[in-house]
């Protein structure tokens, strides 16, 4: 690894070198007044250019928009059990400040909130981090379920320095993925700061090898489009972006948190064995096959060998069964049956029968009308017919995945979403 | 939506959707009568008003075949209270409770589910949710919300999915579910709710002294509630249930592509249509012979 040609690549890197070295520990102050308070994220400009507080009603309703593109498209097989590695590269134009307050600070936030939100959509998935810094590819956190544990490790390791190397990354990787069950979907995302990588071989071959493995790796770049990344994409069907700003960057980052859908020969369906351990009560004793310590209270305990665990989704140290508690499989629930999409409630109709239509919102009694008695904007939903307000509507779809109106009519005909 | 000035909201203003369960096949069966329990209750809303002025009740009636709002302290007005006998909350709330019995009631009449005589849970759940985000809209400074299921009516198994979703939709937004359950075994909806949630689940064992539990257990805002020592989990009931036979199982096989879970090996998914690839029983333990155990 060549580390002068490097340097030379990414010119900028030789005016911040003597601030490289005092980077870890302390910033210029004007820097840190950035990285402390974030002023700036909560503004935004108006038309006549004033600066404004954000209005997060507009992005609101675009995420909303683009979820429920994705839900219409429903009942398409989603792959559920995700084994994702998340590579972030760490190399010296991690550093960059064309994002505030570095590129790394920017990307690690937003990591951070990616695999909550990850876990909250996929609670049977898996991820593992992995950086690379020096031209290697350092395992950080190995594949798991715990969202705290690698947002700790990650924070904890938040320095760069050196080259890139995605092949190292690709290897490292690789290694992992191969040997998790085939019915899980592998994935690689790489959040990729550098314009270049540095190489111990050929890179193609260990292209081939991922796209062999099924490995699906998207790329999210913070600089320009590098022509080997998006081969990358393009061989394993993974998706190449190139984030704008930081708005578009956590955009980009949390596409990835649904499951994508699943194609067919990615993983083989399966049926995969698994136990519902029941929550002892509090104040019990027991030691756990995990920690190897007597702890008193919680836990959970293997219904075949009957050893105890302190939490679920996990694999039973003693007899290898994966463990989980329904409201964990529940929580994809949503994704099998979704709801439909509410109609606008034309302006028209709203004129015309203004007296017939309810004037609240069935969901939050909020009144739909507007100062002076006129209807406002509504949606009804297609099956109930009952009203809603458009905060509704998005919480509705967005969170809460149930219709008040359908849940407050009789069930006798919704025979699909029957469980339990 | 509070007329009060908002600076005045300190973390001990409570924000309380009850949902209380009127479904009559319930109450006709239980031994405690629902005259005695409404009486119960509503001393129970009067005295949560009374211990911060900005306290807010909002009351929804979980019904047999419809859910529907039926009481908001921030709407109603407590003036003129006639004769002094009965505050003009209490009035209100009577009123619109007896004509939602009515019309809950004929729609009864119209066609009675198969099966076991559940209220609909589900939708006043998700009644109160959209309620609660409302007031998180209304801006930073809010009373807290927190939601009482008043129930005694079984679960019905048809509302898993809904009272699921509802349940994490109410975790993600940080709003407890508490539980006081009226019925004769536990319900393991509510169990769940309220463990997921971070409330309180509780079965007096005498019905008659509902007030005394409910002003003992739930009539403290969140922020003392740490100082408590409240009713502990005895246990809570994860096992799941299979879709094929709606059998209670504590191991199963689960659609790797959809998450359905079965209690025996199928070849392919009712749910999604996936076929499954070999009649391995076990893939897990082979598999996990291969998998580096983590070192965390
Ligand atoms: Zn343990
Ligand atoms: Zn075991
Ligand atoms: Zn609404
Ligand atoms: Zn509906
Ligand atoms: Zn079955
Ligand atoms: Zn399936």
């Amino acid at each position: 690894m060549n580390n002068g040609e490097q340097r030379r690549l990414n010119g900028e890197a030789e005016e911040d070198e003597e601030e490289d070295d005092a980077n870890n520990g302390g910033l210029a102050a004007w820097e840190r007044a950035y990285a402390d308070e974030r002023s700036w994220e909560s503004l935004q400009e108006d038309e006549s250019g004033l600066l404004q507080p954000i209005d997060n009603q507009s992005l609101k309703h675009a995420q909303y928009r683009r979820r429920l593109r994705a839900a219409s498209t429903a009942r398409i097989q989603k792959g559920l059990i995700r084994y994702v590695y998340i590579v972030i590269d760490l190399s010296k134009a991690a550093a960059e400040m064309d994002f505030r307050p570095s590129r790394m600070g920017v990307v690690a936030k937003h990591v951070e909130a990616f695999i909550i939100e990850f876990f909250y959509q996929n609670p049977l998935s898996q991820v593992g981090l992995v950086t690379i810094k020096d031209g290697v590819a350092h395992c950080l956190t190995d594949l798991g379920g715990s969202p705290n544990s690698h947002v700790k490790a990650l924070m904890g390791k938040l320095e760069c320095s050196g080259d890139s190397s995605l092949q190292n990354a690709l290897d490292l990787v690789h290694g992992y993925l191969e040997q998790i069950p085939s019915y899980g979907h592998r994935e690689v995302l790489i959040l990729y700061s550098a314009l270049s990588t540095c190489d111990p071989g050929d890179i193609m071959e260990t292209i081939q090898k991922c796209k062999k493995s099924k490995i699906r790796c998207s790329v999210i770049g913070l600089s320009a489009e590098i022509f080997i990344c998006k081969h990358l994409c393009q061989e394993t069907g993974g998706l190449y972006y190139i984030a704008l700003d930081e708005p578009h960057l956590k955009e980009l980052i949390l596409e990835h948190a649904p499951p994508p859908p699943a194609i067919a020969e990615f993983a083989i369906a399966n049926l995969i064995k698994m136990g519902f351990p029941q929550r002892a009560a509090e104040g019990s004793v027991a030691i756990c096959s995990c920690h190897k310590e007597a702890k008193v209270g919680g836990g959970y305990t293997c219904p075949r060998c009957k050893a105890r665990v302190c939490d679920l989704p996990t694999e039973c140290r003693i007899c290898g069964l994966t463990l989980i508690s329904s409201p964990h499989l529940a929580r994809s629930y949503h994704h099998l049956f979704p709801i439909v999409p509410f109609d606008e409630v034309s302006p028209s109709l709203l004129i015309d029968q203004q007296n017939k239509f309810p004037r609240a919102c069935f969901g939050c009694q909020q009144s739909l009308l507007n100062p002076g008695n006129k209807p406002s904007l509504r949606v009804a939903c297609p099956k109930c017919k009952q009203h809603f307000c458009l905060d509704c509507d998005i919480y509705i779809h967005d969170s809460l995945h149930n219709c008040p109106g359908c849940e407050s009519a009789s069930h006798s005909k919704i025979p699909n979403a029957n469980k339990g | 939506m509070a007329s009060a000035p908002s600076k005045l909201y300190a973390d001990d203003v409570s924000l309380l959707m009850v949902l209380l369960d009127t479904n009559p096949f319930f109450w006709s069966s239980s031994s405690l009568p629902f005259s005695v329990f409404l009486s119960h209750v509503l001393t129970f809303l009067n005295s949560i008003l009374l211990l911060n002025q900005l306290n807010q009740v909002v009351v929804i009636a979980t019904g047999y075949n419809s859910c529907s709002y039926i009481y908001d302290s921030s709407t109603s007005t407590n003036q003129g209270s006639d004769n002094g006998r009965m505050p003009a909350r209490c009035v209100n709330l009577l009123q619109k409770l007896e004509e939602f019995v009515i019309e809950d009631e004929q729609l009864i009449k119209e066609g009675l589910r198969e099966g076991i005589a559940s209220s609909l849970l589900s939708g006043s759940l998700s009644m109160a949710l959209c309620y609660i985000q409302r007031v998180f809209r209304s801006g930073p400074l809010h009373p807290q919300p927190r939601i009482l299921c008043l129930q005694g009516s079984s679960d019905g198994p048809e509302q898993y999915v809904a009272i699921m979703n509802a349940i994490f939709s109410a975790q993600r937004s940080v709003v407890p579910i508490d539980s006081c359950y009226m019925g004769s075994s536990n319900s393991a909806f509510l169990q769940q709710a309220s463990y997921i949630t971070g409330g309180v689940y509780l079965k007096p064992q005498q019905p008659n002294g509902l007030f005394q539990y409910l002003s003992t257990v739930f009539a403290t805002d969140l922020h003392s509630r740490a100082f408590l020592q409240l009713p502990k989990s005895l246990g809570v009931d994860f096992r799941a249930s299979c879709f094929c036979h709606k059998k209670t199982i504590d191991m199963g096989y689960i659609c790797s592509v959809c998450l359905s879970i079965f209690c025996k090996h199928h070849k392919k998914c009712s749910t999604c249509g996936s076929v499954f690839g070999q009649a391995q029983s076990d893939v897990n333990s082979t598999s996990n012979k291969k998998r580096k155990t983590p070192e965390t």
